[in-house]
């Protein structure tokens, strides 16, 4: 922009704004971008707020007249939300919320902390077939999941641990090193030489120079694949159900799948028991967003 | 472990007691590598870190892997040879055809419309006011499961019978009545439904683009863009020759990323429809075929194709990612 008003302001009659291309650029596809804009904008929220609605309608209600009706006749109620989150009796899924926070919180600090040793050790430690190594984890994360869940459920079952919250803390952990480590490499790598040289002539040993130079610096890089595997292990519905079945260590997402394939769907408690799945990783995203959007870009999603 | 149900605090000191381990593992790890010392504790440290990984891959990924295309030539009780006669059935038998039909609609559709809303999105809100909350309602799906954002739609596309004065539920019905239309089953009527799928899954991923590519937009050098500007190319010139040229290799990443995704869809399926009314796809047929039909041999030569049809779509983007470091 200062570039161009340089020449423009020389001529007087011209005043010193944005460029000509610019502001009929704007005025000819203003109007209609914004129209689009708006239009993409309500397709992609209202799904979301019609459930927020219905979460909020008596039962009848729900089943009987859309969401927007309450518009016309708005009736609130919370006992949705109370049959939902009580964790005894039948629908009540407080206990498989319970459960979801259970699995997710070891999962998610697990390969944080392995794959950081593991990024340090390939990132600055010389040893023989670093690269070789290197490569071999960096390729397993092409590893479809649903490659490695039969023979791993087996090898669960002969352990003795089949249905417990240990083999999903074990499954999440080990689909989530690949990736992890590749993320944290990436970021140790661009730590400058010098920083861990002149620590290293100050007497720091390879453990000083992990928890006190670089652990710092990596917070970002930390929080971004942290966010995302938050997210994966919370959203997660293949693993919860091959390991933990509909048995005790069940996640939400496997109560809410198992509730849309019952007959004559509970409207109620789905649209209320969505709500509850969702709230936590939304609130997370929101709170963290800065840090997911650098993680996305740094090159890290998991499919 | 124990049948007895647990109660929230128990599972909760059970997760605590697991940290704890972990926590422990960790700390041995370190004193051992603190006491290292002489010319080769280089090799003894890195051992040390990363032998806890390394173990945890071997057994949980590369072995599994291997053991699974082992099974897939054999039969479904995983105890007869029978070489590649699953392999054979996926290609031969109509509904396994049905489902791969479906797999290539979803990678194929999915990708490049996620992609090409996200980038309209972008270009749309690029610099507007309101920007940063603009991204985020596109964005926030991303946060959503699966399984909730199956809920959501399975909300929208509900069916009920037009007879009497029973009421739509379910929106896009409602819109359909409003118009004149009669109500439609949606996630039922063949081969339609497939796109009605395809649609939660391209909700969830447009954000994932838009937010790259807004990024790619940002990137774009300034010099470069007022340069088009005083030789006065129009809007759509500067997206022809200015835009899409600049952040191709985002473009590039994006498809292929979503792509990826697609291919593994299991949750949006497995949700809406479990596969019947002809919807289901590789991903979800080897969850059937391994844990409803028990047909271990068919189920593991399923998540096999899964694996083969991954490669390609990663050694295109890793030359891509290549070509576009040598410029």
């Amino acid at each position: 922009m200062s570039t161009m008003s340089a020449p423009e302001s020389a001529v007087p009659a011209v005043t010193p704004t944005p460029s000509a291309a610019a502001v009929a650029k704007k005025k000819l596809s203003s109007p209609w971008a914004s129209l689009v804009a708006v239009v993409i904008a309500t397709l992609w929220t209202l799904p979301t707020f019609g459930l927020a609605v219905s979460s909020l309608r008596p039962e009848r209600q729900i089943k009987t007249t859309g969401w927007w009706t309450f518009f016309t006749d708005p009736q609130v109620t919370l006992d949705n939300y109370r049959a939902v989150l009580a964790t005894e009796g039948s629908g009540g899924l407080g206990s498989f919320f319970v459960n979801s926070l259970v699995i997710t919180i070891p999962s998610v600090i697990i390969p944080i902390c392995l794959a950081a040793l593991a990024a340090y050790a390939f990132a600055w430690i010389k040893f023989p077939g670093r690269n070789v190594l290197f490569v071999m984890v960096f390729a397993l994360q092409i590893v479809p999941i649903q490659v490695t869940l039969i023979p791993l459920l087996s090898l669960f079952v002969s352990a003795g641990i089949a249905g417990s919250f240990w083999t999903l803390w074990l499954a999440h952990s080990t689909f989530a090193l690949p990736l992890a480590i590749f993320l944290l490499h990436n970021f140790m790598k661009e730590v400058p030489a010098g920083l861990l040289e002149a620590a290293r002539i100050d007497g720091a040993g390879h453990r000083q120079i992990f928890f006190r130079v670089l652990l710092p610096l990596l917070r970002p890089a930390l929080a971004a694949f942290g966010i995302f595997q938050f997210l994966w292990v919370w959203n997660d519905l293949l693993v919860a159900l091959t390991f933990a079945g509909g048995g005790e260590a069940a996640p939400i997402t496997v109560a809410l799948a198992n509730l849309t394939g019952t007959r004559g769907t509970a409207w109620h408690l789905l649209s209320a028991g969505a709500f509850v799945s969702i709230i936590v990783p939304v609130t997370v995203f929101l709170l963290l967003q800065r840090y997911f959007v650098r993680g996305l870009l740094a090159g890290g999603i998991k499919g | 472990m124990s049948t007895a149900e647990l109660s929230t605090v128990e599972k909760f000191a059970q997760m605590g007691l697991a940290i704890a381990i972990f926590a422990a593992v960790v700390g041995i790890i370190l004193f051992l590598a603190g006491i290292f010392r002489g010319r080769r504790s280089d090799w003894l440290v890195a051992f040390a870190y990363l032998a806890p990984t390394v173990l945890m891959l071997a057994v949980g990924l590369v072995y599994p892997g291997l053991r699974t295309i082992y099974q897939s030539f054999f039969d479904a009780a995983g105890t007869n040879f029978v070489g590649f006669d699953n392999y054979l059935t996926i290609f031969t038998t109509r509904d396994q055809l049905t489902v791969l039909r479906n797999t290539v609609l979803w990678v194929v559709v999915t990708p490049f419309v996620a992609t090409g809303i996200g980038l309209l999105y972008a270009i749309l809100v690029d610099k507007a006011r309101l920007e940063a909350f603009a991204k985020t309602l596109i964005f926030l799906p991303m946060s959503i499961s699966f399984v909730g954002a199956s809920i959501i739609w399975k909300f929208i596309y509900e069916y009920r019978p037009d007879q009497g004065n029973i009421k739509q539920i379910g929106l896009l019905n409602q819109i359909l009545v409003w118009l004149g239309g009669t109500p439609q089953q949606w996630l039922i009527n063949q081969p339609w439904n497939t796109f009605f799928l395809i649609a939660v899954m391209i909700w969830i991923q447009a954000g994932f683009a838009m937010t790259v590519l807004s990024a790619a937009i940002k990137a774009i050098p300034e010099d470069i863009v007022e340069a088009a500007r005083i030789d006065g190319v129009t809007a759509l010139g500067m997206f022809r020759f200015v835009t899409l040229p600049a952040i191709r290799p985002a473009v590039v990443v994006v498809l292929t990323t979503i792509g990826i995704g697609t291919l593994k869809v299991f949750d949006i399926v497995q949700t809406m429809t479990g596969g019947q009314f002809g919807t289901s796809v590789i991903a979800n047929e080897f969850y059937s075929q391994s844990f409803r039909s028990a047909n271990e041999g068919l189920g593991a030569a399923l998540a096999v194709m899964l694996f083969l049809l991954v490669i390609p779509i990663v050694v295109y983007n890793i030359r891509q990612l290549r070509a576009s470091e040598a410029r």
